[in-house]
Formats: C-alpha cells, structure tokens, sequence
C-alpha cells in the first residue's frame, strides 16, 4: 500500500515545488497550501497506514486489544493542519496587502526591501 | 583555596579583574588619585610572586589546578616556574608603575575609569597567559591580551587612526591566535597531553612526531604575530595611537613579549632542531635590521621607540632560535633589561608629550632645566638601553655577544646582525634621551615644566630597577636569570652574573665596536634619516598597506558576493533552495545505495485508487488552470481527496479537520482572489519552466523514493505502544490523538493556539493598517468636499 502513497505523495511535492518557484504570487500561494498537504501525507505515510481502525480503545477495555491505526502520527498531523491553515491565512492576506501597496502579484518587481543598484559597502575604518 | 602558598596563584590571576570592575567607581569618588589605591593591587601581587622566588629559584615549580571542563579534559591549571615568575613579576612590577602613570597622564579626562579597567583587564589575561598550564587556559588568556589590547589601542575611538590601528592589532593578533589554537589541538591529538607541565617533561614528545613541522610553524605563527616578527611587525607602530601609558606596558614591556615568552616555554619541546634554528634567526635576525633601520626614519619619539621595540623582539627570537646555551642566557638578561628601560623610555616620551605638547624630536630641546627629573631618569634608561655599564644593558649585551661569538663558536652572520642592530639601538636611545632635552631651548606647544609624581614615578623608579639589577648582578643572577634560563633550556643551569666582564675577551671587544659604530652613526643620524625615507619612498610599498588593501578587497568582494547569491529576487531563492534540496535527496541515496528496491504492484482497493486519481487529478488542474476560479476549485479537489484518505485510513479527526480547513481555505481564497486583478496563469519563458519543473521532479522523486525505502524498514512502535498502554489507564480518554493532544503533549498544543492567535493577530493588523495612498487619497477628498463647500458658501 505504502509505495503507491509514496509516488502520490511525491507528485504532490513536485507540484507543490514547481508553484512555489513561481513569479505569480497566486500561484506561490497554491503551492504553499499543497505544500502543506503533501508534509501531512508524508508524515501519515511514515507511520504506516492501516484501514478503519481509529485509535480508539473500546469502552470496555483498558488497552485496545487489536492492531489500531498509529495515533502518533495522526496527533502531530492534526496540529500540523491547524498551524498551516493559519499560515495559509497570513500569507494570503499578506500577499493581498503587497498587491494593493505595490500594484504588482509578480514577485520580480516586488523590490521595496531589496532595491536594484545598491550601493557597496563603505570602504575605511 | 588558600590565600597563601602557590594555591593563592588563582587569587592573583584573579585580582586584576576585580581591580577592572571597581576602577570606574573608585576614579568617580577619588577622580586621579583613585590610581594610588589601586595599583596596591599589582603591587600586592607583585609581593605575592617576589615571596615565591626563593623556592622557584631552588628549582621548585607549582602547577596548582581546578577542573573546568572535565568531560573534555580542560582545566583552570596555573604553572608557576621560573619563567612564568619572571613575566609575572614583571607585569606585575611594571603594571603598578603604569597605573600611576595612567592615573597621571589621563588626568581628567572623563573615561579615565574606563581607561584603568581596561588596562586592569589586560593585566590580568597577561598574568593569565605567562601563568597559564593547560593548554587552554593558556590560549584564552592569550586571546584575551588581543581583545583587551584591541579595546586600549582604540580608546580613542573618535579618531580614523586609533580604529584602523585597534582593528589591525586584532586583526592580526587573532589571526595569529587561531594558528596557534590549531598548533594547540594538534599537540593535544598527537600526544594526548593537555597541560604545558606534563609536555615539558616529555622530553622529544613532539619532536619526534612526524607533524612535528606543522606543529611548530602553528606555534610560531601565534608568536610570530604576537611578538610583531617581520613580515607582521607592521601592526605595533600603529598600535602607538593608543594612549602612552598602554604603549608602556603592552607594546612595550608585556604584551608584545607573549611571543617570546611561547617560543622560550614551548623551547625545551619544540626547539634546537634544524627547523628550528633555521627559522627563527632568520626572522627574527630580519626583523632586528628591519626593525632599526624604520625607527631610524621615524621623528616622532614613540614611533621610534616602537620600531626598536620591535627590533629587540626580533633579537629575543634570533637569540631564543639559536638554542644555544650562552645566546639564551643573554636572551633572558636581554628581556629583564628592555622590559625596565623600555617600559621607561616609554612613559618619559608620554611626559614629554603630555608636558611640553609635542613628541616630534625635531621640535624639543634644552628641556633639562624645565624637567630635571624626567631627564634624569631618561638618561638612566637610555644608557640602559645603549649597553653602557653600569646598567643591566650592558651585562645583557656582553652575555649575547658571548653567546654568539665566544662561548658557542664564531657565527659571523648572526654576530654581524646584532653588532648593526644594537648598534642603531644605541643611536636612538641617544636621540629620544638626549636630543629633546639637551640643546637650546626651543618653543614647545605647551609651556613645558615637570610632571606631577604620577607621571615621574615609573620612569624612575623602573629605570633605577634597571641600575640596581646591574649592581646586585649576583643576586640577580641567582634569583632570576638562572631559573628562568632552567625553564627555557629544560634543565636545571646555574649561570653566573657579574657586571664587570671576568676578562678582555670578544664579548667586550664587541662592545666597543658596537659602541664606536653606535655614536659615529648617531652624529650622522640626519643624514642617515634622509635615506632612509628616500629608500622607503622608493619601495612605495609595505605590508601595512597590504593590510588596507587586504581589507579593502575583502569588504568589496563580500558586498559583491552577497549581491550574487541575495539578488532580491524570491523565484530566484525558492529555485535555489529546491535546487539544493533535490541534491540532498537525490545525492545521499545514490551514494549510500539506498534507492527502494523494486516496487510490488500494491494492493489497493478500487475506491481507493479511485481516490488517488481524484487527488492526482486534483493536482493537474491545479497546475493547467486557465481561470483563478478554476485554479481554487482544484485546489479544493486535491485537498478534499486527501481528507478521504485520512477517513479511509483510520482517522477520522485528521479528515473532519481537513474537510473544514480545506472548506475555509477557498472560500477564503475565493473571497480574496476575486477582487484582485491576478492572473493564476503561468507567463514564463519555456526554458526556465524546464529547469524548475525538473528540479520539482527531482524533489519529488527523491522524497518519494525517501519514504519508499522507509518504509520497507522495520517500524518502531514504542512510541505508539506507550502511548496506547497510557492513554486509558493513566490519562484516563479513549480516544488515543485527543488525549495525546491534550495531556501528554499538552504544552505542545498550547504552543499551536498561540501560533493560531498570533496569526490571526497580524492579518488583522495586516487589514487594519491602511494603503499610505488609500489615506491620501481619503484626505484629498475631504479637503476637496471642504474647498467645494467653502465655495459655495462664497457664492452664496
């Protein structure tokens, strides 16, 4: 089951990484929210994957008495979604306020922080 | 730890930078005089080890030691010999002196506190150094002379020159230091020995390793830079922007000497081989020529004290490179007696400077009547320093010159060196203690009169040390000549001092030469002056400009390399970034042969390859998408398909999750998107979209085939047990994520909702912070309304 996932989860990387080189901002963004998908699938993936067994331990018991999905991974990736959805949020917006400050979404011309023809460093003590 | 007894070494290691931390406050309350109270610290100190030469000179050692960082075998150790005597008395002798001497010249001025803290640090990483046994306290204390003499050289740092000479010192100095922690290592690696103790005792430890070479030039590259050896001379001249008192005492009388004092401890270890005694006597014979010869040019009184300092260390390291018996005796009676008479020559140029407003020779004279005392004490030094009797010059000078040309053979070269050297030593001596104070009279910037006792003290008091060494020779030679040259030679050699010579031999003869040359010279010393500056204008070139134009190019080519690899542009930096991480990948697997073996067609059921497809799907829309609308439904497409693998795979929380993210995520997309102009379409040229979807390939493929050949591995499920046999019985919830989430890993999830908050934060920051031209634009129109009301009212 798992090589299957693993060639998925690498298209979703390869996609991911090709948006993110982009000079479209939209386009980084879409990326950015693959990105995001395709870390949790691989975290998902390297815990091993079982079918419709939730890591849950029935009522009656102390201990779950047959094999369950691994939980650890599950815990890491539920905060993983919260926390990239949040990300996602800001960069959204940030890029939105970028587009109505500087009147472009492409990243080439977005130069305010690091300008063209800087000057060298001053020479002397 | 006792205050007495070798043990109260690290008490007087110590002291000095107690002394640093009062200072300021004590010149606050006391202003100048605050320097009488605390040079009683170096003087006690210097008690402390003058009550520790009777036993050192019996030819005890101590090597009193605390551990620091056991683990890596380092200790806080002290060895206390006869060597390390010497140098401590001397730091400590000549730094009582020199706080004085500060406490005079510095009178006033408002960082004069500051000023004694920093000579009270360097004191104390000096004493450090000389004492320091194990390998890495001794080059702590060693790097710790650099960055105190770095922060004295630029005290005055409003001025260009006193920066550029602090950054060269350092410069240098470190560069020199870091060689020697290299040095250092490898003795450490090769023999295994970590103190300075033991390796001493193990006779041809070092030298009969095969690295032995690249260990000793190491070493000397330290000394070399440290003892300012030609070709790095260059940084002490400039070091005398620094205020006189520091030139006194660290480029002069203690610092400068960290050099020789490593070459003569690490000489029973490292010395008299063929390397050895090639090496040194050629530079340092070099540096003596080079170094008198410059400070013939010079007319400024502490540069031409600065060269010939820098001509005496060269003559210690042709000396201490000989390895021969006679020439180290001379070396070591050599030291004492610059130490004295330069250390006074030194502050004498600072008195004059301070008094009469000039220090440029050609400027003074006939000031004998208006400062009697300094010229007293000038002329003291000064025949000192020529090698006149009776002073300790003059025994040290017919003990070299024994060593040289009497006792160990005739060597013509080395003799011939030092003959021209002392002599132009000689010259100018004669011209800094004469020349301003003999003479007529002339007009001076300041009116010129005696200086307070702080500044007339050390001069006498070190030039008069000077004469009565010389005069008690025996005693000088029993308590410190001769257990200092036990240490340098590595066994125990009782040498007998006397000040009139036993009789007529060459030593004397040379002398006498050296003697005649020294006045004939000093009677052409214009003409002699001319010359050289015509020689130097010819060359044109020297290492200290090297070192502006090493600088130089080293500040334009970071800027243009930084300008290289931090364009400013991001499709740039993301390409480079994948770049580099597909060869991670990629690069380690091929190398570590750990690509997945063949892959088993998998056993999927068939909504589960229907899901797949549905992502891929997803994916490909995403990438091809025409219209931005269509570009956020596919994203929705991927991000909802992976919700179902979550579900179909035994996670149903992961895919509620996920259904509600990936929801709120186009919506909100959609919401943003569309009220920008924005075009999802892709404009590139063909060719840079091969190169970044083949490097989007590559990372892609090299983390599929990561995962891949995890997976074939054995997993480790302790983790997951632990937290299945738990989550029940100890945290009492069924569902194993939730309770991990909030109960083991609790703080974990906290940290999540802060993330979540502060993020939230900065978007409403991000919408509330309005557009600079939107609230221009604001305020145009209501002035606008204003100016259409106003006039309607004119109208009206």
């Amino acid at each position: 089951m798992e090589p299957a996932f693993a060639i998925l989860i690498g298209l979703f990387f390869s996609v991911a990484v090709y948006l993110l080189m982009s000079r479209q901002l939209v386009r980084v963004l879409l990326g950015v929210a693959i990105f995001g998908n395709a870390v949790n699938l691989l975290i998902f993936t390297s815990g091993r994957l079982l079918r419709e067994v939730p890591p849950v331990i029935p009522a009656a018991l102390q201990v779950p008495d047959v094999t369950i999905a691994n939980p650890l991974p599950q815990a890491l990736i539920l905060t993983a979604i919260v926390i990239s959805f949040s990300f996602f949020a800001f960069l959204l917006v940030l890029a939105y306020r970028a587009y109505q400050e500087l009147g472009t979404d492409n990243v080439v011309e977005m130069r305010v922080a690091e300008p063209t023809g800087e000057t060298a460093p001053p020479q002397g003590y | 730890m006792s205050i007495t007894g070798p043990e109260a070494t690290f008490a007087a290691v110590l002291a000095p930078f107690a002394a640093a931390a009062i200072a300021p406050f004590a010149t606050r309350l006391l202003g100048a005089n605050a320097a009488w109270p605390l040079a009683l610290v170096p003087a006690a100190i210097f008690l402390f080890f003058a009550g520790l030469v009777p036993e050192v000179a019996g030819g005890a050692s101590f090597a009193p030691a605390v551990d620091w960082v056991p683990a890596y075998g380092v200790s806080f150790s002290f060895y206390v010999d006869g060597l390390s005597t010497l140098f401590a008395l001397l730091i400590s002798g000549i730094g009582t002196f020199i706080i004085l001497y500060a406490g005079g010249y510095l009178k006033g001025h408002p960082h004069q506190g500051r000023f004694l803290s920093f000579l009270f640090l360097f004191m104390g990483a000096m004493l450090g150094l000389v004492l320091g046994n194990d390998l890495i306290t001794l080059f702590i204390f060693w790097e710790l002379t650099s960055i105190t003499s770095f922060l004295l050289i630029g005290f005055d740092h409003l001025r260009a020159a006193s920066r550029r000479a602090a950054l060269q010192a350092l410069v240098v100095t470190g560069g020199g230091g870091l060689l020697l922690l290299a040095g250092f290592l490898m003795i450490i690696a090769l023999t295994g020995v970590t103190d300075m103790a033991t390796l001493l005792a193990g006779g041809d430890i070092l030298r009969e390793q095969a690295l032995y070479p690249l260990v000793l030039l190491l070493v000397l590259g330290g000394a070399f830079t440290k003892s300012a050896q030609f070709p790095f001379h260059f940084w002490l001249p400039n070091a005398m922007e620094a205020p006189t008192p520091v030139s006194a005492f660290l480029h002069s009388a203690t610092m400068v000497k960290a050099g020789v004092y490593l070459l003569m401890r690490m000489h029973p270890v490292l010395g008299d081989t063929a390397l050895w005694t090639t090496i040194l006597p050629i530079f340092g014979g070099i540096t003596l020529l080079v170094g008198t010869l410059l400070a013939v040019r010079q007319t400024d009184l502490k540069l031409m004290l600065a060269y010939t300092t820098v001509a005496s260390l060269g003559l210690l390291v042709m000396l201490t490179g000989t390895s021969w018996d006679k020439a180290i005796e001379g070396a070591v009676l050599y030291l004492l007696a610059h130490s004295l008479f330069k250390g006074a020559l030194f502050m004498v140029a600072g008195t004059i400077d301070h008094e009469a407003g000039t220090r440029d020779v050609t400027r003074l004279g006939g000031l004998r009547g208006a400062m009697p005392i300094t010229f007293a004490a000038a002329c003291l030094a000064a025949l000192s320093m020529s090698g006149l009797p009776p002073f300790v010059g003059f025994i040290a000078k017919e003990y070299l010159y024994d060593g040289i040309w009497g006792a160990s053979g005739a060597h013509l070269t080395i003799t011939a060196v030092a003959v021209i050297g002392n002599a132009l030593m000689l010259v100018i001596a004669a011209a800094v203690a004469l020349k301003p104070f003999l003479g007529p009279k002339v007009e001076t910037p300041k009116h010129a009169h005696e200086g307070p006792v702080l500044l007339y003290a050390g001069p006498v008091a070190l030039s008069l040390a000077g004469l009565a060494a010389a005069v008690m020779a025996h005693a000088t030679g029993v308590y410190f000549i001769s257990p200092v040259v036990s240490s340098v030679l590595g066994t125990a050699t009782v040498v007998d001092v006397h000040l009139v010579p036993g009789y007529i031999g060459a030593a004397l003869i040379l002398s006498l030469i050296t003697v005649a040359l020294g006045i004939v010279l000093y009677l052409k010393l214009d003409v002699l002056r001319a010359q050289m500056q015509r020689l130097l204008a010819a060359i044109g070139w020297g290492p200290d400009k090297g070192f502006d134009q090493v600088i130089a190019g080293l500040v334009s080519f970071s800027g243009s390399f930084t300008r290289l690899v931090q364009g400013g542009r991001l499709d740039v930096y993301m390409t480079l970034t994948f770049l580099v991480t597909a060869l991670a990948l990629l690069v380690p697997l091929t190398l570590t042969g750990n690509w997945p073996s063949a892959v088993p067609m998998p056993d999927l059921r068939f909504y589960e390859w229907g899901i797949l497809a549905i992502a891929v799907s997803g994916l490909i829309a995403v990438l091809i998408a025409k219209t931005r609308l269509t570009a956020i439904v596919s994203l929705g497409i991927q991000g909802f398909a992976v919700a179902v693998i979550f579900m179909l795979f035994g996670a149903p929380d992961l895919s509620f999750t996920q259904f509600m993210v990936e929801t709120l995520s186009v919506v909100i997309l959609a919401l943003v998107m569309t009220r920008l102009n924005l075009r999802p379409r892709d404009h590139r040229p063909l060719v840079p979209r091969v190169v970044q979807g083949t490097i989007a390939l590559g990372v892609g493929v090299g983390l599929a085939a990561l995962l891949m050949r995890v997976t074939e591995l054995p997993f480790d499920r302790s983790l997951s047990d632990f937290f299945e046999t738990y989550s029940r019985t100890i945290a009492h919830g069924r569902n194993i994520v939730n309770v991990i989430l909030v109960d083991f890993r609790g703080f974990d999830t906290f940290g999540e909702i802060a993330v979540v908050m502060l993020a939230g934060l900065c978007v409403l920051a991000l919408i509330r912070v309005r557009p600079k031209h939107a609230r221009e634009e604001a305020f145009d129109r209501a002035a606008g309304d204003e100016a259409l009301q106003k006039s309607g009212e004119a109208r009206l």
